[in-house]
């Protein structure tokens, strides 16, 4: 136990302060959720008098989450799938591969991590527009791919290099190509960081703006964060109605962490914890 | 071996790469981004150098920049430290103050328009009816971009204490010892013990701070879209209306060279750690 019981007492109010900080928005978003506009305006702090489920079924109604929400889920799978099957044995070469040429591969990987998105998005977005590739889903999850795969290639490169080498020595002495290898050797042990980068790429695809607002137009194929985004441009007046979709939107996310804390933690701070 | 690295390489050297050159060659043109581009040499840099508005968004990139260096690092520090001593509160305190990073940017930000700074419906409005007389602040241009700041740093602070615990909890218990038989209390512990045991992942989350804080984009656009009178425009918000708003990719390629500019000096260190780090441990 460290600390004396000054600092100690000091340091529990701080924890009591931040929490309370931390869950107030979230709180009122979804005590609000449940009452009438009116009543949100006469007292915002007020607990509900009577719930009113009914916003929650209107604004499914009225901001067609359940096809919004649809998409958001083909975009963030999608991407999903495309990055772990391209990062993976790419962490795998960069683990294992040593020499100039892969130095100089693993550089720009880290360099485009930090790369902002105005830097590409401009031609990005008139090639796919010549391409006839605005308003596709699976365009955007290509790009979610470029974006997000140097995370999970960094990641991923960390599981690769805790395996040791005699195991595909082994292999290799038993006959096995170097694909053989790669997908009854390394894959079966790379799983555990196969999982935090689908939850953490997952989760990214899923809150992601800039992108979806801008190559998705098409009330007919937008992500749910999109709808979210356009509905409460045009008619912010039903906040009632509003905070209902934004819990609505934000519930499955919030469930997945509560289940899956651990690697949503491990997963976001790796990289900016260094000994 | 080297087909392994190709998908991923491919994706992304198509994706980022090829447009970022693009976007380097495009701030030399005049071009709407349907017409032919018209070589225009430096004109989209002096265009902006003579409009008020970039110097203002670059200001207040700067501005963003010290606000982040400062507020969020402090009360993550701080945080971090207290839940050090409170290991039973830890795994549950972590995680709520975690919440709000894994939060959508799109909703959080309505959440304080409407429940916070709203004069009819947020706390705002609360406080009013209780004899506080406060505006909204998202509606006055020299207030806007410090009520956004507010929105993000709820939204980043947390994450930021839970890294800076991960990082302090790698310090050795013995040297956390040595200094309390010492007779260290809670400040000295943090400046002598704690603050120098965490300094590389300090560094690069101050250098990673000055990147993301020029390239600030969801936030902004989102509560205030830059307004009211470009009072919390930055570069990327000025970038963005010029391309898709106002039919002007030069301009707005000038002006993302330029965020870019600044983000690459900060990148270079953040290289350059990165390489010396991975040379130490393999």
């Amino acid at each position: 136990m460290i600390g004396d019981r000054w600092s100690r007492t000091f340091a529990l109010g701080l924890i009591g302060v931040a929490s309370f900080s931390s869950l107030l928005p979230i709180v009122l978003a979804v005590m609000n959720a449940l009452k009438t506009t009116v009543e949100i305006g006469s007292n915002p702090l007020a607990l509900p008098s009577q719930l009113h489920w009914e916003n929650f079924s209107s604004a499914w109604r009225n901001a067609q989450l359940g096809p919004s929400l649809l998409h958001s889920a083909e975009v963030a799978i999608l991407t999903i799938v495309m990055v772990c099957v391209t990062a993976t044995p790419c962490a795998y070469v960069l683990a294992r591969q040593k020499g100039k040429f892969w130095r100089f591969i693993t550089f720009y990987f880290m360099a485009t991590i930090t790369v902002p998105v105005q830097l590409y998005l401009y031609p990005l977005y008139f090639i796919f527009a010549k391409l006839g590739l605005v308003n596709s889903i699976p365009a955007v999850a290509l790009i979610y791919t470029a974006m997000f795969s140097p995370f999970a290639i960094f990641l991923l490169r960390t599981y690769a290099l805790a395996i040791p080498v005699a195991l595909e020595e082994a292999a290799q002495v038993d006959g096995a190509k170097p694909w053989q290898t790669f997908f009854h050797v390394i894959l079966p042990m790379m799983r555990p960081g196969l999982l935090t980068v689908a939850i953490i790429v997952g989760l990214n695809a899923w809150n992601e703006f800039v992108i979806a607002v801008t190559f998705l137009q098409n009330d007919s194929n937008v992500t749910a964060i999109v709808r979210f985004y356009n509905l409460t441009g045009q008619y912010s007046t039903d906040w009632g109605e509003m905070l209902a979709a934004a819990v609505t939107i934000v519930l499955p996310i919030v469930v997945i962490f509560v289940l899956l804390q651990r690697q949503f933690i491990d997963g976001m701070t790796s990289g900016a914890v260094k000994s | 071996m080297w087909l392994f690295a190709l998908p991923a390489l491919l994706i992304n050297i198509c994706i980022i790469l090829v447009p970022a050159v693009l976007t380097f060659t495009a701030a030399f043109f005049i071009w709407d981004g349907v017409g032919t581009p018209v070589w225009a040499g430096l004109a989209n840099f002096q265009n902006m150098a003579a409009d008020p508005v970039f110097w203002s968004a670059l200001t207040n990139n700067f501005i963003w920049t010290a606000i982040f260096l400062t507020v969020p690092v402090c009360l993550a520090l701080v945080m971090a430290a207290a839940l050090l001593m409170a290991p039973k509160a830890r795994i549950v305190v972590q995680s709520i103050i975690f919440l709000p990073r894994i939060i959508a940017v799109a909703v959080t930000g309505r959440i304080f328009q409407g429940m916070i700074f709203s004069p009819a419906t947020g706390i705002v409005a609360w406080l009013n009816e209780h004899g506080f007389s406060i505006s909204d602040p998202l509606a006055d241009p020299d207030r806007s971009l410090y009520a956004v700041a507010a929105v993000d740093i709820w939204h980043w602070w947390g994450f930021l204490a839970v890294v800076f615990l991960a990082a302090m909890r790698q310090i050795s218990v013995d040297q956390i010892e040595a200094a309390r038989l010492d007779g260290a209390g809670f400040f000295a512990l943090f400046r002598y013990v704690l603050l120098p045991g965490i300094r590389p992942t300090l560094t690069l989350m101050l250098i990673l701070t000055v990147i993301w804080s020029f390239q600030v984009f969801e936030f902004i656009f989102i509560v205030t879209r830059g307004g009211p009178a470009y009072g919390s425009e930055v570069l990327a918000t000025f970038a963005y209306r010029h391309a898709f708003f106002e039919g002007d990719v030069g301009q707005a390629a000038a002006a993302a060279c330029v965020m870019s500019l600044f983000g690459l000096c900060a990148t270079a260190i953040y290289l350059w750690l990165q390489i010396t780090d991975d040379a130490q441990s393999t």
